[in-house]
Order: structure tokens, then sequence, then C-alpha cells
């Protein structure tokens, strides 16, 4: 018997409709690029990576203050995350059936749901409260605290993967149980934890929501942790709500640097896992 | 067990409890930074809408009402789409192009937030200004479409809200279709289902899966905060309209938190951080409990 028209005819407007919803996304994300792209290469100079911020009317300005800064609170950011993120990752799939290590790992995915924002208030309470005044370690902590749980969870998938004879192999050698994660399991996954690293950094390294009232900002060239810092994205947001041409400008070229960033991590994190995919398959 | 083998348990233990630990503290902080106006304002917070700092009129309802509306907003525009991506990458999409498109959904994931507010502001807002003055004079009649079109308002929001919330959904909705099993389409194909049909009873099998995908955007659209604070107008007011300038619980936070001058004022605030941090808990925990439920039913399927 033959299938009724109707029904071919619904089939069909319901795999185009899928297919247009694929168009629709995209056409979003493609203006998206073409805006930050052409308008960020206009203004987008030595200038901007040599020079601090100008005031209003000067040319010539840039974000180098901002550009260190913002280096500054995602490395404060992964010396805090990488040890905790990962270690708790190595709970994670070590002792996965226990109550505990579902209780971390549902920590984890709600601190993961957690808006940056409240991140933010989060620190100010802990970190700027009792210092006094906004500063550097104030928003790498809260970058840090946002990055726990993906690096945790990351790292935890990642070591599931790892063949179940390696560690048998390890232990029949007479490895304690330590021994055998730090020199077997965990290297055997290394390079994977290092692209979710790397991936974690670029997510972390576009926030500005929780930097603004940790890390604040500094219209001048900064290395101190206890002083308020600039960073790419706040500067970006300070320059994008000002009435001025000149800094509007300055917000394309750092919205282009940042989308740099996300675009050269993303990349380099797909290749290095078809190259490990590669070796694996081998 | 070995002695030293406890010893690595409880050593490496004692991270993952800061994960913990940071849950716990971020609940017990804010709920004691935010004391004096639990305290002071009790339940009224949320009731009355009067903001005004300098008179010390904390109301709160605008922005909860922004938060809530701009993220309703933004899930039905977004959720058609990002199921529809979903399905599409799953289900129907020939295999050279899976890598590439799953790539760009997530690149749309991975753009800051802030970089989407910049683009908020200099082209979707006179985009969609342009619109709004283009719109026929009977429809403006309609409470929905009220007011002056400023460009910046919920509209803007709901739209910028919107895509950033696609590729979350899509990404779960396309996992739990993983999940469900072959035998699931081959079965409908064999009764003679159109492909419409056979992925119809696919995503009917997901169900509760793709109601956790779909809460899970929720709760991203929550707490979004540059983006919107961006484009939203920051204007607090509780209104149906779409053209009107509003605001949110995470962009009134963003704004206004280093210029709260005395302690009532960031004590209010703090509280509508606590009450953000509650909602999106509820929402993810929900979402989760959803989402795991689904990957539960699978096993026990397979072995029967």
């Amino acid at each position: 018997m033959r299938t009724p028209a109707p029904r071919k005819i619904l089939s069909a407007l319901f795999v185009g409709a899928c297919g247009l919803s694929v168009v629709l996304a995209l056409i979003p994300l493609a203006f998206l690029l073409f805006f930050v792209l052409s308008q960020g290469i206009q203004a987008l100079n030595l200038d901007f990576f040599l020079n601090d911020p100008r005031p209003v009317g000067e040319t010539g300005g840039g974000m180098a203050n901002a550009i260190v800064g913002t280096l500054m609170l995602t490395a404060l950011a992964a010396a805090m995350a990488v040890p905790i993120g990962v270690i708790s990752g190595v709970y994670l799939s070590e002792y996965r059936g226990s109550r505990f290590a579902s209780a971390v790992r549902f920590a984890a995915d709600t601190l993961n749901g957690v808006p940056s924002i409240v991140v933010g208030v989060f620190a100010y309470a802990v970190v700027v409260l009792p210092l006094g005044h906004f500063s550097t370690l104030a928003g790498g902590f809260a970058l840090g605290v946002m990055m726990i749980p993906i690096i945790a969870r990351t790292t935890e998938e990642l070591l599931l993967l790892v063949p179940n004879t390696l560690r048998e192999g390890a232990l029949a050698l007479g490895a304690t149980r330590g021994r055998a994660v730090f020199t077997v399991i965990v290297p055997a996954a290394l390079p994977g934890i290092i692209t979710g690293v790397v991936l974690a950094l670029a997510r972390i390294a576009g926030e500005t929501a929780p930097l603004l009232f940790t890390s604040f900002n500094n219209a001048f060239f900064s290395t101190s942790l206890t002083q308020p810092i600039s960073s790419i994205t706040v500067q970006v947001f300070t320059y994008a709500i000002s009435p001025y041409e000149d800094w509007h400008r300055q917000a394309w070229a750092g919205a282009l640097v940042l989308v740099a960033i996300v675009l050269i991590c993303s990349m380099a994190a797909r290749i290095a896992a078809a190259r490990v995919a590669r070796i694996r398959g081998q | 067990m070995r002695s030293t083998d406890l010893g690595f348990r409880i050593g490496i233990g004692v991270f993952a409890a800061a994960l913990l630990l940071i849950v716990v503290a971020i609940g017990i902080t804010l709920a004691k930074d935010s004391w004096l106006s639990l305290q002071r304002f009790g339940f009224d917070f949320w009731r009355t809408s009067d903001w005004d700092p300098v008179a010390g009129e904390f109301g709160a309802l605008p922005f909860i009402w922004g938060t809530l509306y701009s993220s309703v907003l933004a899930l039905a525009i977004a959720t058609p789409v990002a199921l529809g991506i979903a399905v599409f990458i799953s289900e129907l999409c020939p295999p050279m192009l899976r890598a590439p498109l799953i790539f760009l959904t997530e690149l749309l994931a991975a753009i800051p937030s802030i970089v989407y507010g910049l683009w908020g502001i200099f082209v979707l807002v006179p985009a969609v200004r342009a619109v709004e003055t283009g719109l026929p004079e009977g429809l403006r009649a309609l409470p929905l479409f009220s007011g002056p079109p400023f460009g910046v308002g919920m509209l803007a929001a709901a739209l910028i809200l919107a895509v950033m919330v696609v590729p979350f959904t899509s990404a779960v909705a396309r996992e739990v279709l993983k999940t469900v099993p072959m035998t699931q389409r081959e079965a409908a194909y064999a009764l003679g289902a159109t492909r419409f049909e056979a992925i119809r009873a696919a995503m009917f099998y997901a169900r509760t899966g793709i109601l956790g995908a779909v809460m899970l955007g929720f709760g991203r659209a929550l707490g979004e905060t540059m983006a919107v604070t961006m484009v939203i107008g920051n204007n607090p007011q509780v209104s149906l309209s779409l053209f009107a300038p509003q605001y949110t619980m995470a962009a009134v936070i963003a704004n206004e938190f280093t210029e709260a001058a005395n302690a009532l004022y960031l004590s209010a605030l703090i509280e509508i951080g606590l009450v953000l941090f509650i909602i999106t808990l509820l929402v993810n925990v929900m979402s989760r409990g959803l989402i795991w439920s689904m990957a539960r039913k699978l096993p026990s399927k397979v072995a029967a």
C-alpha cells in the first residue's frame, strides 16, 4: 500500500523545518562574526596592543593594561582551579559509585549552572569585603570558582575513557592506588585534560559579569594582585556603553581579540582531540 | 583496603569536598549578607515595584518580572529552533555535515556574552527599532506592542537570549536523542511510518530528557547577564509590552552593585542575587533530574 500523500507532505515539511532551524541559528552567528571581524579589524593596530587607554579625544589609546589584566586573572583562576578541578575529577572517576562522589558531581553541575553574576557577588562578599577594596585576587577567585566544575567534570569524563587494563596492570605490579592513578591513569588521559583546561581558560577569559565588582577596572597599567585591574571584557563593556565613537571602535577591537581567543582555542582543541583519537585508533 | 589507599582517598576527597563547600558557602554567604534587607522588607520586597534607592525604597518585582518574562520569551523562540537543530544533526543530516554543524553550534555557545552585548547594541537594537517603527498602527494598539519604539527593550533582550540559549538546549537534546534505542525508530519504520512519524516516536520516547534540555536552557537564560544588560533598556517596570525597556535581576546587580552607597542598598542587591541563585538552582536540579531519569530508563529497556 502506498503512503497517503498528506503524511508524506507533513514529513517533508518537518524535515525542511529542521533544516531551516539550523540555518536560523547560523544566521546570527554569521552576522556576529562578520561584524566583529569587519568592525574590529579597522580598529585593531599595534597601538591597541602596546598602549594603555587614553582620555577621550586623544587617539592611539589601546588595551595593553587590559590584556595583561586578563592574562593575570585567567592565570590566577587556573592556579586555583586546575589542581582542585583535576583532583576532584580523579575522585569522581575513581570512586564513581560512592555517595560522596554523587554529591560532589551534583555540586559540580550545580555550580556550573550558577549565574556568573552570582559568583561575582559571592567573590565580593568573601574577598573584596575582607580586603576592603577591589583587587586582582578577587577577580581571579571569582573566575577560579567558575572554572573548577568545568575542569572537574571534563577530567572525570576523560579518565573514564582510560582502558581499565592499564589500571589493572599497574595494580598487578604492586602499585598503590595513588601511584596507579598519578603515574599511569592520569598521564594516559593528560592530552585530553590539557585540552579541557585550554577550553575552560578560553571560556573564563570571556567572562565579564564576575569581574565587574571584584577586579573592577583600572585605567592604568597595573600588575598588582591587591589593586583593581583592567580586563579586556570589562574594558569592552565600559567602551560599549560610552557615547564616544573612538571608544566604540576600540570595543569592537577588544571583541575581535576575545572571539579570536575563543576560535583559536576551540580549533586547537578540536585538532588535538582528533589527533588523540587517531593515536588511540591505531 | 590498604591504609595507603585510604589515605589517598581521603587526600583527594578533600579537594573534591571543596566543590561541595563552595556551593554551600555561596548560599550561606548570600543569605548572611542579604539579612538586613530580608529582615527589613520581608516578602514585600518581591511584591512591590518601587525601586528608589535614594529614598530607601526597594521593591524587586520589576526585576523578577523582567527576568522571567525575557527568559520565557527567549525559550519560546529558542526551543523549536534548538529541537530542530538537534533532530537535524542527530537524525537527518549526512554524516559528513555532522561534525562541522556541531562545531558551529558549539561556537555559538563559546562566544562571550559581552560580544553578544556589543553586537546587540550596535547591530541588533537598530534592526529591532526599524522593525518596531515599521509595525502597522493597528497592531500598535495591542498591549504587546504598546509604548514608543526605542529598539532597546524586552524584544531585543529576548532575541539575543534566544540565540544564546539555542546551543545549550540543542546540545542536550542531541545527547538525549542519541540514547533512544535504534529499535524504536526501526519499529516505527517497519509499521510504515514516515520519517516525521518515526522521529516523533523517538522524541516521544525521549520526552523527559527533552524537557530537561529545555529546562537547562531556561536556567541559562535566567542567569544571563551582560548581553541582556546591554540591550534591555534597564528600566524597572512591569510591562507586557515587547517594546518597553525593562530590567532583569542579573542586570540590576551588574549595573548598580558598585554604586550601592549604603548597607541596605547593597543588602537589597545581594538579596536579588540570593533569589537568582535559588531559582537557577531549582531549575537546574529539575533539569538534571529529568535528564538523569531519562538516562536511567535506558538500561532497563535494553535488558527487557
